[in-house]
């Protein structure tokens, strides 16, 4: 053992003390991995075997079995998701969605899986085919590496960076390569304007997306997801989007911004079908196809899991000391929660124009998360300790605000008269 | 007359040497509402224009009615507009009973009953199209959800139809000197008076339907943003272009044949002319695609008023057919317009006396607001040519005939 933590030590990033990102916890990863062989393995093992079992390869394929069934279980959830929108789109519509398949229905994504699968997978011939047959990879992956530093429990949690938040926000800008990549390499003008849509979306989208969490980095004091599900431990008023009224307003920004990200209506530009076809994955078919529809998914439970994360608590509970709503279930219960919002706008709102997707972010979003985070820091001057006072000063304020919003959004909703015709 | 051009707001600076894309879109795109073919010159995602090609679906209908006699047309104009097929039926049967009329020896007079039941299906006919319209601009503006609202009503308007005539898209229903014979109503008889009150009970669920359908998205603020000073068609570009129903009333011109050259028994009915006004609380300028979306939702309440005028009168006694031994139109010609629900519909008709016409033209409404397409979309985005297309209304059947 002590050869494969030599060996470790000689790369520098993952050595802990001199590295450029000095704790992140690859060691004790490795830990549970061998404990797990110490304690559960080789003493089941015959005498002769235990004694030359090779530890250091036990723990790595340990490892990598931990890896295959995280890989194996969270595409599961798209597949409920992709079922439960077609129900719930279903059920807004009043329509029954898939019946056929399964009891209820609940099969038909699994049928629609299976049919991708044996779909021919068309390659345009006038492509980039390299790149063609990488990108669906490139999104898939880079959906998928955000799950790592999601905390779902207590020790749910892939791996604890302290650097979470920001591995999240790198890795899930990633995406945007790929959908850059899908677009060009289809050779279709559909695909290449939908790529270059999505790509000023994102783009764009980040900044708000990031001023936002900064504002919850700036009351935790750190990037760890840990840390941050661990300062909202006392109860529904100690989650962050109570804590002071401009994380309130954050939570918004971000989950708006999380939409836009996502490409979802009303901000599903970069696949706006009426407009353009598909956008960039007009050409792709088969498994190809399904790759991105289940990273979109995937995406979404992930915008609505970080939300969770850092604005509502993560999975505690909504009481000290009382397990309601918290551990594992209360998090999926609060996630799908959000993506149920998600599904929610999807089918009741239209969507937007490029410019106009553009005005709200540089013109609101940014102007609005820059205040948020001056904000916040004079807040944090007032209230260097989050105390019961100044819990209750910001819930006082949001109350009054969200009154005086809802008056004025009734004012211009309401008494707005009907056009006459003359 | 001089085209002038209104206020232009939404036209962009472009730089005279940038690269320019060209885009097909159609004949195979979601919303190009059928096979219409546009070709875009792009400049990234400005428009700098937009050629339509149309004749995809040309069926060569005045050909053939050149040999064909008068009632075997009737067919072949349902699946000019298949959308408001009572409507195009109906334009072309009073195009040859006018001409009919001309004839002195015949005293030929469509029955009042037939009339009755004429104006009553077409105006639920005129409904179900621009429930269609209002269901497909949503999705073509991203709201799948109204879509399929608009289905769902559409559906119990079409089982009304197909109580009356057996079809639910290509009706033949309405014929010349009446409506088919086939209909199940005899006058005053129980299954007349069924019809009626499932008509009526459709009313009475579908018109505060409408409320809720501008609340979901007349009145929505995204729907605004996107319709509202989006592709100003001045009243006199309207009119220069021959832009005529709900296209024309959306840029201000109060013109309506059903009040203004009433045909049929439409004198007989109070109905208002829906014209497009400013709406400055929602940013809507006379002649935008929002006024245009707004003229058919209101065109749908008076359509409703109409009607529940007809409910309320009931159906008056006696035959549904005139009685016409053979229609053979004396020598002459004719054109009538109808006002149909994308517009004026118009028949001009040559006749030589013989029981096969020798020339037909039908003068489609959805073709004249095509052609203002080319001049719309200068200078706006991809999007907003989806949103004058939804906002024009075309149906492909009507412009390539």
């Amino acid at each position: 053992m002590s050869d494969f933590r030599a060996m470790l030590a000689g790369f520098p990033n993952f050595n802990a003390s001199e590295s450029f990102f000095p704790n992140i916890n690859l060691q004790d990863g490795l830990n549970w991995a061998e404990e797990f062989i110490q304690n559960v393995v080789l003493p089941r093992l015959p005498e002769a075997v235990a004694s030359h079992f090779p530890v250091e390869l036990g723990t790595v394929l340990v490892m990598f079995g931990c890896a295959g069934i995280f890989v194996a279980v969270v595409p599961l959830l798209p597949l409920v998701l992709v079922l439960a929108e077609r129900k719930v789109a279903a059920r807004f519509q009043n329509r029954t969605g898939p019946m056929r398949v399964g009891p209820w229905g609940v099969l038909q994504t699994l049928a629609d899986g299976v049919k991708l699968l044996f779909k021919e997978d068309f390659i345009p011939p006038q492509g980039d085919k390299f790149l063609f047959l990488l990108a669906p990879y490139v999104i898939f992956a880079c959906s998928f590496a955000v799950f790592a530093a999601i905390p779902f429990g207590q020790n749910i949690l892939v791996s604890d960076f302290n650097i979470g938040i920001f591995y999240i926000m790198a890795i899930s800008s990633v995406i945007v390569m790929g959908v850059i990549m899908a677009g060009w390499s289809s050779n279709s003008k559909w695909s290449l304007l939908g790529s270059l849509r999505s790509a000023a979306q994102i783009v764009s989208y980040e900044i708000p997306l990031g001023l936002s969490i900064l504002t919850v980095v700036m009351l935790v004091e750190s990037l760890s997801m840990s840390e941050i599900v661990a300062s909202q431990s006392n109860g529904v008023f100690s989650w962050l989007i109570f804590r002071t009224p401009f994380t309130f307003i954050a939570f918004f920004i971000f989950f708006i911004s999380g939409i836009a990200e996502v490409n979802r209506t009303p901000f599903d530009l970069p696949e706006a079908e009426s407009e353009i076809v598909a956008g960039f994955h007009t050409e792709y078919s088969g498994m190809r196809f399904a790759l991105f529809f289940i990273a979109e998914y995937a995406n979404m439970f992930a915008v609505s899991a970080i939300a969770v994360t850092l604005f509502l608590g993560g999975w505690e509970g909504a009481l000290p000391g009382y397990d309601i709503i918290g551990g594992l279930p209360g998090f999926v219960i609060k996630t799908l929660a959000l993506v149920f919002l998600m599904m929610w706008l999807r089918w009741t709102l239209p969507r937007l124009r490029v410019d106009q997707l553009m005005n709200l972010c540089w013109k609101y979003f940014i102007p609005i998360a820059f205040f948020n985070i001056l904000g916040t820091g004079i807040w944090g001057l007032i209230f260097p300790e989050d105390t019961l006072v100044s819990t209750g000063i910001s819930c006082a304020i949001i109350y009054i605000g969200l009154i005086a919003a809802y008056k004025m959004a009734g004012r211009t909703f309401a008494e707005r008269p009907a056009p006459q015709p003359s | 007359m001089e085209t002038t051009q209104q206020t232009e707001s939404k036209i962009i600076e472009l730089k005279p040497f940038a690269d320019e894309m060209v885009v097909n879109m159609g004949p195979q795109h979601p919303s190009t509402h059928g096979v219409l073919r546009l070709e875009l010159k792009l400049d990234g995602e400005v428009v700098r224009e937009a050629i339509p090609h149309i004749g995809y679906l040309h069926r060569c209908f005045e050909k053939h009615s050149e040999n064909l006699s008068y009632p075997q047309i009737i067919p072949f104009t349902d699946r000019m507009d298949y959308i408001a097929a009572m409507n195009q039926n109906w334009g072309f049967c009073l195009a040859v009973e006018k001409l009919l009329e001309t004839d002195e020896s015949r005293n030929f007079e469509v029955p009042e009953r037939a009339e009755y039941l004429r104006v009553l299906i077409c105006e639920l006919n005129r409904i179900a199209s621009h429930l269609l319209s209002f269901g497909t601009y949503g999705m073509d503006l991203g709201a799948f959800t109204p879509f399929l609202y608009a289905f769902r009503d559409r559906e119990r308007l079409l089982l009304l139809f197909e109580k009356v005539c057996g079809a639910r898209l290509t009706y033949n229903y309405v014929r010349i000197g009446g409506v088919s014979e086939i209909i199940p109503l005899e006058p005053g008889s129980i299954t007349e008076q069924n019809y009626l009150d499932e008509v009526e009970a459709f009313l009475d669920y579908f018109e505060p339907k409408i409320d809720e359908y501008n609340e979901l998205l007349t009145k929505n603020s995204i729907f605004t943003e996107r319709t509202t000073e989006v592709a100003v068609m001045s009243a006199d570009m309207a009119l220069s272009y021959g832009a005529t129903g709900p296209n024309l009333r959306g840029s201000g011109v109060d013109w309506d044949l059903r009040r203004d050259e009433p045909y049929s028994i439409y004198d007989r009915f109070d109905f208002d002319v829906p014209v497009a006004v400013d709406v400055p609380e929602l940013g809507a300028v006379v002649g935008d695609c929002w006024c245009r979306y707004k003229i058919r939702m209101d065109e749908m309440k008076e359509s409703v008023r109409i009607v529940r005028q007809i409910l309320a009168e009931g159906l008056p006694d006696g035959p549904v057919m005139a009685d016409l031994k053979a229609v053979r139109p004396p020598k002459g010609e004719i054109y009538f317009r109808s006002e149909a629900p994308r517009g004026e519909l118009g028949f001009y008709i040559v006749s030589d006396g013989t029981p096969k016409p020798v020339r037909v033209k039908g003068r489609s409404p959805c073709f004249s607001a095509l052609s203002v397409m080319q001049e719309l979309s200068r200078g706006l985005m991809v999007a907003d040519i989806i949103a004058i297309i939804g906002s024009i209304d075309i149906v492909m059947g009507e412009v390539d005939r």
